[in-house]
């Protein structure tokens, strides 16, 4: 069936495939982080197509306000940005991109050989709805990975200072 | 884009997760490798959602599951851009081929 909802479905898919493409195999480092920017752009859209509101907007604030400006930081600290990445060995790209059409081959086949079976219950995507779960300590509830979760992000900022913080001079 | 069958969504993740692990293969500078990681991690979060949201309405696994890995994805790019930056003070390179020993 063909309606607006579809046609932009398949549109926002081939906009972000293709920038994912472009950013696993252009040589300029800093084009490749701008196309993987365009590629998590095209996942967010695809959220809001899902009526997922919320989920989009975290994947634009962590992962666009967030990952992809740490990466550019980084490759301004580490790269010279005008050069080009050295090629890839031919024989390194045609082993990987045998083994990737396979993969894709096969996940295809199982993919079309299960009949999923949509179910008819909607769903329910109101951020009221996932605040309640996201605090909730009952059986539905998720307040201990969240608790989890806010560990972990503590020890990576601590692990993160230790790791790139400067070593006096004496020290080394 | 409620009428689009759910095996399409599943094909586009497909394909996103095996661009992600074709860069992983070819690339061999570490920050686009992390990147390449970056993509395969959202095609996990597509597919995490479209079963939740298609196959299992009522429940809503499938989406906490996703914020639980973007959190844990930036988490993981932090701690990987320290370890970069720190691997660069020290061998003037982020190429994997130069990262050849554990110590200094």
């Amino acid at each position: 069936m063909i309606n607006s909802g579809n046609i932009a479905f398949y549109l926002v898919s081939t906009f972000l495939l293709t920038f994912g493409l472009m950013a696993v195999t252009t040589r300029k480092i800093f084009r490749a982080a701008i196309w993987l920017l365009f590629s998590l752009i095209g996942v967010a859209s695809l959220y809001f197509l899902m009526d997922l509101q919320f989920l989009a907007a975290v994947q634009i604030i962590v992962y666009i306000g967030g990952i992809v400006v740490l990466i550019i930081f980084s490759i301004f600290l580490t790269q010279h940005s005008g050069e080009d990445l050295p090629k890839a060995l031919v024989s390194r790209k045609i082993i990987s991109m045998v083994m990737c059409v396979l993969g894709l081959g096969l996940i295809g086949k199982v993919l079309v050989e299960n009949k999923f079976e949509a179910s008819k219950v909607v769903f329910d995507s109101e951020l009221k709805t996932i605040g309640n779960k996201m605090l909730s300590i009952g059986p539905d509830g998720y307040a201990l990975q969240f608790e989890l979760v806010s560990i972990l992000l503590l020890a990576a900022m601590i692990g993160c200072i230790v790791i790139a913080l400067k070593k006096s001079p004496e020290q080394s | 884009m409620n009428n689009v069958p759910l095996i399409h969504i599943l094909f586009v993740s497909t394909a996103l997760f095996f661009i992600g692990v074709y860069g992983f293969f070819t690339r061999r500078n570490l920050i686009t490798m992390l990147m390449s990681v970056e993509l395969i991690l959202n095609s996990v979060n597509i597919n995490f959602v479209a079963f939740n949201k298609y196959l299992h309405p009522e429940n809503h696994d499938g989406l906490f599951f996703s914020f639980f890995i973007i959190a844990i994805a930036a988490a993981e790019a932090a701690v990987a851009i320290a370890i970069i930056i720190n691997l660069y003070r020290s061998h003037r390179s982020i190429d994997v081929e130069d990262a050849n020993e554990l110590k200094l």
